[in-house]
C-alpha cells in the first residue's frame, strides 16, 4: 500500500529529525533509497529545487516525494506524515514547556544529537559528491570525460560564491547556466 | 480582540510566512518576529526566544515546531492549527506544481544539462551548511568523537539513521549526567 508506506516514512522523518535544514537529509536519503522512490541525481536535483522554492525543506521534500511515488493523494500522505510529530509533540510540550527547557535529560540528549547530525550529514554529503563527480562509478575513466572538469569547477566557484554569503537561488541559477552552457558545448 | 477572531489573522499571517521564505526553519524567525511580536504584539520577545530554543531541541522540522507552538500560544489548539496548516499550504501547491513540470519537462535535454552543473552547486550548498552547524556545535572531546563515530557508522559501515541518533543521544546523556555528578562533588 503505498499510500501507507509514503505516510509511515515520512512520519519517521518528522519524529526523528533534530534541527533546520539539511538536518534531516540523512534520513530523507535513507528512506527514498531503499525504497527506490528517488535514486540519489534525483534527490540532489531536488534539493535544489527545494531551496529555489520557498517554504519549509521538510514540507516541499515530502510533497515532492509524495506526487512522484502517488500523485495528489501521495503527497497529502507524505505531508501529514511530517508534520504530525512535530504538531503533536509540540503541543505537548507546550504545556509544560518552561520544565522541559530546563530538563537535563532534554538538554543531554542534544549534547550528543547536534555532533552525530553533523556526522551524518557529513556522509551524506560525501555520497552526494560520489554521485556528482563520479555518476558512472568510482573508476578512473571520469578524468577523461570533460564534464568531470565542469562538475569540479562549478563545485569551487559555489562554494567559494556561498561561504562569500551570496544568495542559494543565485548560486543554483548560475550552476545551472553552466550546466547549460557547457552541455551544448562539449 | 475575540480569541476567536485572531484564528484568520494566525492563518493568513502563516500563509505569507509559508509563501515567502526560502530556505525553511531559520530564515522565518525574522519574519515571525516581525509579524507577531512587533506588529500583532501576540507575543514577547522573549516568548519567542523561548519558542525558538524548543523548537529547536524538538524532532521535526523548525519551521513547523515554531508554526505550532505560535499558534497554540496565541489560540489554543486552533491557533496551532491554523498556523500550521498556514505554513505548509504555500509549499504544497508550489511543489505539486513544480513537480508535474519536472515530470514534463524531465525528457528536455536542456533541463538535463541544467541540472548537471546544479548538482555540482547544490553539493557546495550542503558543505557550508555543514560548516555552519560545525561552528555552533559546542567543541569538547565527546562532541569530536560523536562526529567522527557517526560519520563512521553511517558513511563507512552503512548503519541505518535512526539507530546512530538513538546511540549518539544516549552518548550524549550519560555524558551530561557523569560531568554533573562529578561537579557536585
Amino acid at each position: 500500500m503505498i499510500f501507507l508506506s509514503l505516510f509511515l516514512a515520512f512520519l519517521k522523518v518528522g519524529a526523528f529529525t533534530f534541527g533546520g535544514g539539511y538536518a534531516m537529509l540523512p534520513l530523507i536519503r535513507e528512506e527514498v533509497l531503499t525504497r527506490g522512490w528517488l535514486s540519489e541525481e534525483q534527490l540532489i536535483d531536488f534539493i535544489a529545487v527545494s531551496e529555489s522554492t520557498p517554504g519549509p525543506f521538510a514540507v516541499n521534500v515530502a510533497t515532492y516525494v509524495g506526487s512522484e511515488v502517488g500523485g495528489v493523494f501521495g503527497a497529502l500522505c507524505a505531508t501529514l506524515g511530517v508534520i504530525l510529530p512535530s504538531f503533536v509533540i509540540i503541543l505537548i510540550v507546550a504545556k509544560c514547556y518552561l520544565r522541559f527547557r530546563q530538563s537535563r535529560v532534554v538538554s543531554g540528549c542534544m549534547a550528543g544529537l547536534r555532533p552525530a547530525v553533523i556526522g551524518l550529514i557529513a556522509s551524506a554529503a560525501l555520497s552526494v559528491a560520489a554521485a556528482v563527480f563520479f555518476p558512472a562509478g568510482l573508476t578512473l575513466s571520469v578524468l577523461t570525460d570533460g564534464f568531470f572538469y565542469v562538475s569540479l569547477g562549478v563545485f569551487l566557484l559555489s562554494l567559494f560564491l556561498v561561504f562569500k554569503k551570496v544568495h542559494p537561488i543565485l548560486v543554483i541559477c548560475l550552476s545551472a547556466a553552466v550546466g547549460l552552457l557547457t552541455g551544448y558545448l562539449l | 480582540m475575540k480569541q476567536t477572531k485572531k484564528l484568520p489573522a494566525l492563518f493568513l499571517t502563516f500563509l505569507r510566512i509559508g509563501a515567502f521564505t526560502f530556505g525553511g526553519g531559520y530564515a522565518m524567525i525574522p519574519l515571525i518576529q516581525r509579524e507577531i511580536t512587533e506588529k500583532r504584539k501576540w507575543l514577547l520577545e522573549e516568548d519567542l526566544l523561548d519558542i525558538i530554543a524548543i523548537a529547536e531541541s524538538t524532532p521535526g522540522p523548525i519551521a513547523i515546531n515554531t508554526a505550532t507552538f505560535v499558534g497554540y500560544r496565541v489560540c489554543g489548539f486552533a491557533g496551532a492549527l491554523c498556523a500550521t496548516l498556514g505554513v505548509v499550504l504555500p509549499s504544497f501547491l508550489i511543489l505539486l506544481a513544480v513537480s508535474a513540470l519536472l515530470r514534463t519537462f524531465a525528457e528536455v535535454r536542456a533541463i538535463s544539462y541544467a541540472f548537471r552543473g546544479i548538482r555540482a552547486g547544490v553539493l557546495a550548498l550542503i558543505v557550508r551548511a555543514l560548516w555552519s552547524m560545525y561552528k555552533q556545535c559546542p567543541k569538547n572531546p565527546a562532541a569530536y568523537f560523536l562526529m567522527g563515530a557517526s560519520f563512521l557508522c553511517a558513511g563507512v559501515f552503512s548503519f541505518s539513521v535512526l539507530p546512530v541518533l538513538i546511540g549518539c543521544a544516549l552518548f550524549g546523556l550519560i555524558c551530561t549526567l557523569v560531568r554533573e555528578r562529578r561537579e557536585k562533588r
